[in-house]
């Protein structure tokens, strides 16, 4: 099973990256992989938080929060879903790219989910910048066109804000995760025995892609029907 | 975590699959459908957040202590909002 | 006795995981779980003083039934900052981040956790949070109560809630590093032999305790991320005045919160389960039940949090049914007082210190436990929500309950921790002082809140002041029963007797390594053989 892009003998990159704790490669690869499930069921509540306030200020303020997310310019959203979507597929070939121990699909995959990331950033400051300038940010610099609607159309602009943002920043870590796997990649650090940092980094990014997935709807399509 | 190898192809019917969901969602949104818009852009969301954690994340192919994770972590996000929304929805009921 | 077991001979500690490596860096830099333990267990006891002190300004000024010690917004501080410090800096890190850390993985035979360098970020973090904190206390402190409800805490309060946030929303993050750790050493690190079954109690109450690091903190993290936006970029989400919900931040803030009480109790319950089998000299009663027991504990302490709310303006319907479910919860917990108890029962007792420590846990956590099905009882909680009652209640569950089953477990470990014994007489005596000092202080306060004396004053009806007195005169006895302590460990760790492997004659494998034990834990990797708490019945010297 040894591959040009490893050295030695087929078990000998897995054995080399052991640590002392754990006593064998089988048992470090498990406990990294149920380590970053875990942590990401912790990103399923810290999220949750936010979709919770969503969902009760949007059964409170139904017909307000469709209004306000009419703001929303739908083209670029479906345009950044796609983005994710593309990224996630990105980044799926790029672990399977390690697994087969190709390094330089992976690497070209790995450059791949990070300019679709980075569209995907670029888009959302697009997209930013207009709100802001259409007044729609909170605080005291917020004007809306419907006065009787201006609470609720707040509302739903301070979640959209805090939902996004919080989702963008995961996406900047997200970034600095896949510039890490680059450099180890460009090293020649992984190979089919190991390639752990790899899977779970795309286990990572494949949530935020996720979290996505349910914000879209929620924010942007709420209120065409309504049109 | 398993050494499973998932076909390249499997991964491609995937991408297409949320592809052609992506441009339902944004089609359908359009439509009234009254209460239902939002089931099913719900529904449309959860299918492709399936397909994303069962072939791109693994999980259709992993132990099932991984399995019974990410089910607990959604369970919690459940016991989170549906509770809390019972709250709200239950405020005129008893005087 | 266990000769099942494979146990290497215990050596003389000539080199063991204190001594191993010397100098600053090797602690500030190490990956040993004990040594990080033992970062942990200096910070922790600075906070537990840092708010020991806070509850001794708030004493002081509650002998008198004038506010006359302290201006009433002085006073709101004290109160806060007594509260956020006890809370997030000492009590939910305590048992897990220095008895859990040093012992689960020797307990369940491994060299270290599964994540070690993420364990000495945890605390990291938790020092940088901590930090926060600190800074906060010294540029005029917090008025919100630990609770920063809102809209006070988002709009109007004038002190440091942001820094504060900040300190709680990084410490959220050692907790949950340290339960995804454990988590994950206890699935995938099990020495051959160890299965679920064999697993001591502490380990299966850290298990529980560690589950609800991971799904409750991410909430409370979110909630002070949400305060934090709402009071600096003016996002309105809780603020009436911006269309918010006052009861939403409840619901968010309790979410968590009232977990966080469980992870406060379960792992002081795993020590008692340790403390109670060795000086019982017998098998816990009923292991699995006490195994389940924890786990349902866990999960069932997530569907309860409304008890808190019952006058806010929640639904009296959703009232009834946290109701009912806190009454639910309280059954695995009395579950596991009868089977201390039964376990007790026809064993061969031995008035340790850590066993002293073992009843007051039982008797305390019972009374505190109790009443917490008062305050389950919609009417009976609308009589004495937020008055002392309430204050007692969970003081007995936290200090007599929690507090105690920490003191009982740093002293039985003490002799594999440090390699010393700690003087018995005197442990003993400071046992009885914080006991008989703890009921003084507390017992009153449940009398004052029924006769009503609301919480969070600094003044009160001068009818109440004799209560108070006792309450405040009992709290320096407690203090003085915390101090003891202090003095002797420390003078134990340069003049006690040397400590054996097993002083106690303990089942369960930390005990089978060196006191104190190597780096690596042991000195072969051992196997496991036996279900735990197999005590014989012939008569054993206990050392120490």
């Amino acid at each position: 099973m040894a591959d040009a892009a490893t050295t030695g003998a087929p078990g000998a990159a897995a054995s080399r990256r052991l640590q002392h704790q754990f006593e064998s490669p089988a048992q470090q690869k498990d406990a990294a992989s149920l380590g970053m499930w875990i942590f990401l069921v912790t990103e399923i509540l810290f999220f949750g938080g936010l979709f919770l306030a969503y969902t009760i200020y949007r059964w409170e303020n139904a017909r307000s929060f469709a209004h306000a997310s009419l703001h929303m310019d739908i083209a670029l959203g479906t345009i950044n879903t796609v983005v994710l979507i593309c990224s996630s597929l990105t980044m799926a070939m790029a672990v399977h790219s390690a697994a087969t121990g190709k390094k330089r699909l992976l690497i070209g995959f790995l450059i791949a989910t990070m300019l679709l990331g980075g569209a995907f950033l670029g888009i959302k400051a697009v997209e930013y910048t207009d709100h802001i300038r259409h007044h729609l940010f909170p605080g005291p610099g917020f004007h809306y066109t419907v006065p009787a609607d201006a609470r609720a159309a707040e509302m739903f602009f301070s979640l959209y804000f805090a939902m996004t943002g919080l989702h963008a920043l995961h996406m900047v870590v997200g970034l600095g995760l896949l510039t890490t796997l680059l450099v180890m990649a460009r090293r020649g650090r992984f190979s089919p025995e190991y390639h752990t940092p790899v899977e779970i980094s795309g286990l990572y990014w494949h949530f935020v892609d996720i979290v996505w997935i349910f914000l879209f709807p929620l924010l942007y399509l709420i209120g065409r029907h309504l049109k | 975590m398993s050494d499973h190898i998932v076909p390249v192809k499997i991964y491609v019917s995937v991408f297409v699959v949320l592809l052609v969901m992506t441009a339902t969602t944004t089609a359908v949104s359009g439509i009234n459908l009254g209460p239902w818009n939002t089931v099913v852009a719900l529904g449309i969301a959860v299918f492709k957040a399936s397909l994303v954690v069962l072939f791109f994340m693994h999980a259709k192919y992993s132990p099932r202590l991984t399995q019974i994770v990410i089910f607990g972590g959604i369970f919690w996000l459940a016991i989170l909002i549906l509770i809390t929304f019972s709250d709200f929805a239950t405020r005129g009921w008893l005087r | 006795m266990s000769a099942a077991v494979h146990e290497p001979e215990p050596q003389e500690p000539r080199v063991n995981y204190l001594n191993a490596t010397y100098g600053i860096r090797s602690w500030l830099l190490t990956r040993d779980h004990k040594r990080i333990a033992l970062l942990y267990l200096a910070s922790i006891t600075f906070f537990f003083f840092l708010g020991g002190f806070f509850a001794l300004l708030i004493r002081l000024e509650l002998l008198t039934p004038q506010g006359d010690l302290v201006q009433a917004e002085t006073y709101n501080k004290l109160f806060t900052m007594h509260g956020v410090v006890m809370i997030f800096f000492f009590l939910i890190p305590s048992i897990p981040a220095v008895l859990g850390n040093f012992l689960i993985p020797m307990m369940i035979g491994a060299k270290d956790l599964a994540f070690p360098r993420l364990n000495l970020l945890s605390w990291y973090i938790y020092i940088v949070g901590a930090f926060f904190t600190l800074w906060a206390v010294v540029h005029g402190g917090v008025d919100t109560g630990w609770t920063f409800y809102t809209p006070y805490s988002t709009a109007t309060s004038n002190s440091q809630v942001i820094t504060t946030a900040v300190g709680i929303f990084i410490t959220g993050f050692s907790s949950i590093l340290t339960g995804l750790n454990f988590i994950v050493t206890i699935h995938t690190m099990r020495a051959p032999g160890m299965t679920w079954f064999r697993l001591p109690l502490f380990v299966w109450s850290h298990y529980a305790t560690s589950l609800i690091f991971v799904l409750g903190t991410p909430v409370i993290a979110v909630t002070v991320l949400m305060v934090f936006v709402e009071r600096v970029l003016h996002l309105g989400l809780f603020d009436p005045a911006l269309g918010g919900d006052p009861i939403l931040f409840q619901h968010l803030f309790w979410f968590y919160s009232h977990p966080a009480v469980y992870i406060m109790i379960l792992p002081a319950m795993g020590v008692i389960s340790e403390v109670v089998t060795t000086f019982s000299r017998k098998n816990i009663f009923g292991y699995r039940i006490m195994a389940y027991a924890v786990i349902s504990i866990a999960v069932l302490g997530f569907l309860v949090w409304g008890h808190h709310m019952f006058v806010s303006g929640q639904s009296v319907y959703a009232g009834m049914i946290f109701s009912i479910l806190s009454f639910f919860v309280a059954i695995p917990s009395a579950v596991k007082v009868f089977n201390w108890t039964a376990t007790m029962y026809k064993g061969s007792i031995s008035y340790r210190t850590p066993m002293l420590y073992a009843f007051g846990f039982i008797g305390l956590f019972t009374i505190g436990g109790l009443t917490g099905l008062f305050l389950a009882t919609l009417g009976v909680n609308v009589h004495v929500h937020d008055t002392y009652f309430i204050i007692a209640h969970f003081h007995y569950i936290m200090v007599g309950g929690a507090i105690m089953g920490y003191l009982g477990g740093i002293h039985y470990w003490w002799p594999k921790i440090s390699g010393k014994l700690y003087p018995e007489a005197w442990a003993r005596f400071a046992a009885l002082v914080v006991f008989i000092g703890f009921n003084l202080t507390f017992f009153p306060q449940f009398i004052l809140g029924y006769l009503g004396m609301p919480r969070r004053y600094h003044a009160y009806p001068p009818e109440f002041q004799v209560l108070n007195v006792m309450s405040t005169a009992g709290a320096s006895i407690l203090g003085a029963g915390y101090i003891i302590p202090m003095i002797y460990l420390v003078w134990s760790m340069r003049y006690g007797r040397n400590a054996p492997a097993n002083p106690w004659g303990s089942t369960g494998l930390e005990w089978k390594t060196t006191s104190p034990p190597p780096t690596d834990n042991f000195a072969e990797p051992p196997v496991m053989t036996e279900d735990p708490y197999l005590y014989s019945r012939e008569e054993v010297e206990i050392v120490g």
